[in-house]
C-alpha cells in the first residue's frame, strides 16, 4: 500500500461530524460465533455508514507489522466493523462488532476491558458457535445480554430452555430480535443498557 | 429437540487490566519506531478505539509526514482512533504510533473514553438509555 496525499483521503461527510463539545465516547461490542449478524447488527442501529478499522498480526501471534504494510510476510489483517451512534452534544456510543476468534481479541487495545457491556448473538440453528464467547465474557467479567437473531428456518426454543442450555443466571436477559430491523436492534441495546443500570444499583458484579 | 448444551465460566482470578487512559505526556518523538512497531512498545500512547483526537493546531506544521497532515485534516471535528484508522485505511496499531508523535507535539489533543467501572455511572447509563429510545 502506498500513502496517498491527504488530500485525497475522505473523511466523514459533514453531516456526520461530530460537534466540538463531545467530550468522550464509550462502547459496546457485539459478539458471537461466525454469520449470526453481528455486521447486519452494526449496520441496522448505525448512525454513520458503518466502518471498519483493522489490524495486522504476525503468524507468531504478537509482533505487528507497520512499514504501512509494505513489508507484511506473515501478517494476517484482521478486520472489525463498527458503528456510531450520537447520544448527546457530548456523548458518543460506539458499537463494534468483533471477529469470533477470541485469538484476535488482544489487538485492540482494551476492546473488551473498557466496554460498558456487550451483546451475545445467537443463531439458533447453531447455538453452539457462540459458546466460546460467552465463557470468554465470563472470564473477564464483562456484562452481556443475548440477543437471538431469528432466522426463519432455525428452531424455536422457549427461553426457560435457552436460558438452561447456555447456562444462565435468571437476571441475563435473553431476547428475540431481527438484527435488521433498526428498531429490534435498538431494543437489544436499550435492553443491555437496562440490564447494566440494574447492575449498577444492586452492585452484584465487578 | 433439546439444544446444544453449554457451561457457564467463572471470573478470572486476575483483574483485567487497567482500562486505556490517555498519556498526554508522551514520551519523546522516537523516529526509528514507525519501523519497529510491536505491540509490547512501551513508548506508545495508551490509546482506546473510541478515544476522541481532535486537532489542536489548524494548519500542519512543515515538518509533518503526509500520514500526520491526513491525521490533522480528519480530526478538525473530534474523531475516534478507530475512525481514523478506517479513513485512512491504516491499521489501528499504526494510528496509535502516529498519534503518539502528534500528541508530544501539542499537534492534537485526546479526550480520554468512558470505560466500564466497577460500579458503573448510572447517570451515564440513564444518558444511553434516552439517547437510543431516540433513534
Ligand atoms: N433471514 C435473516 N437473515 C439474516 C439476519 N441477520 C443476518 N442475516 C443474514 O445472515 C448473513 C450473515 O450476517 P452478518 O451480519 O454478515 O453476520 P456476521 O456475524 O457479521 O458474520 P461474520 O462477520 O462472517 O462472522 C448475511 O447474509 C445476513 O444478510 C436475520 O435476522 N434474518
Ligand atoms: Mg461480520
Amino acid at each position: 500500500m502506498d500513502f496517498k496525499g491527504s488530500e485525497t483521503i475522505p473523511g466523514p461527510r459533514t453531516e456526520d461530524q461530530l460537534p466540538h463539545t463531545a467530550e468522550a465516547a464509550a462502547k459496546i461490542v457485539i459478539v458471537g460465533g461466525f454469520g449470526v449478524g453481528k455486521t447486519t447488527m452494526v449496520g441496522s442501529v448505525s448512525e454513520i455508514k458503518p466502518l471498519t478499522t483493522e489490524e495486522t498480526m504476525t503468524q507468531a501471534g504478537v509482533g505487528v507489522d507497520d512499514n504501512f504494510g509494505s513489508a507484511s510476510k506473515t501478517a494476517t489483517t484482521v478486520a472489525m466493523d463498527f458503528g456510531r451512534i450520537k447520544i448527546t452534544e457530548q456523548l458518543v456510543l460506539y458499537l463494534f462488532g468483533t471477529p469470533g476468534q477470541e485469538r484476535f481479541w488482544f489487538l485492540w487495545n482494551g476492546l473488551f476491558e473498557g466496554a460498558l457491556g456487550a451483546v451475545v448473538l445467537v443463531d439458533t440453528r447453531r447455538l453452539e458457535v457462540s459458546f466460546d464467547v460467552m465463557g470468554r465474557l465470563e472470564e473477564r467479567g464483562v456484562p452481556f445480554v443475548v440477543a437471538v437473531n431469528t432466522f426463519p428456518d432455525a428452531p424455536r426454543y422457549p427461553v426457560a430452555d435457552l436460558r438452561t442450555a447456555l447456562d444462565l443466571s435468571e437476571d441475563v436477559p435473553i431476547m428475540d430480535c431481527d438484527v435488521r430491523r433498526r428498531a429490534s436492534s435498538r431494543d437489544v441495546l436499550i435492553t443491555l443498557m437496562r440490564f447494566l443500570h440494574s447492575l449498577a444499583m444492586t452492585g452484584s458484579r465487578t | 429437540m433439546t439444544p446444544p448444551q453449554r457451561q457457564r465460566r467463572s471470573p478470572q482470578e486476575d483483574p483485567p487490566p487497567q482500562p486505556a487512559q490517555d498519556k498526554k505526556e508522551a514520551e519523546r518523538p522516537n523516529p526509528e519506531r514507525l519501523y519497529v512497531v510491536a505491540g509490547a512498545d512501551g513508548n506508545r500512547a495508551d490509546l482506546d478505539l473510541v478515544t476522541l483526537i481532535v486537532a489542536s493546531v489548524e494548519d500542519p506544521p512543515h515538518s509533518a509526514t503526509p500520514e500526520q497532515a491526513a491525521l490533522l485534516r480528519l480530526c478538525a471535528a473530534p474523531l475516534s482512533v478507530a475512525e481514523l484508522s478506517a479513513y485512512l485505511s491504516l491499521p489501528f496499531g499504526v494510528v496509535t504510533v502516529l498519534l503518539t508523535d502528534m500528541l508530544a507535539a501539542e499537534l492534537v489533543q485526546a479526550r480520554a473514553p468512558i470505560v466500564r467501572k466497577a460500579l458503573p455511572d448510572r447517570s451515564l447509563l440513564e444518558a444511553v438509555m434516552h439517547g437510543l429510545q431516540r433513534l
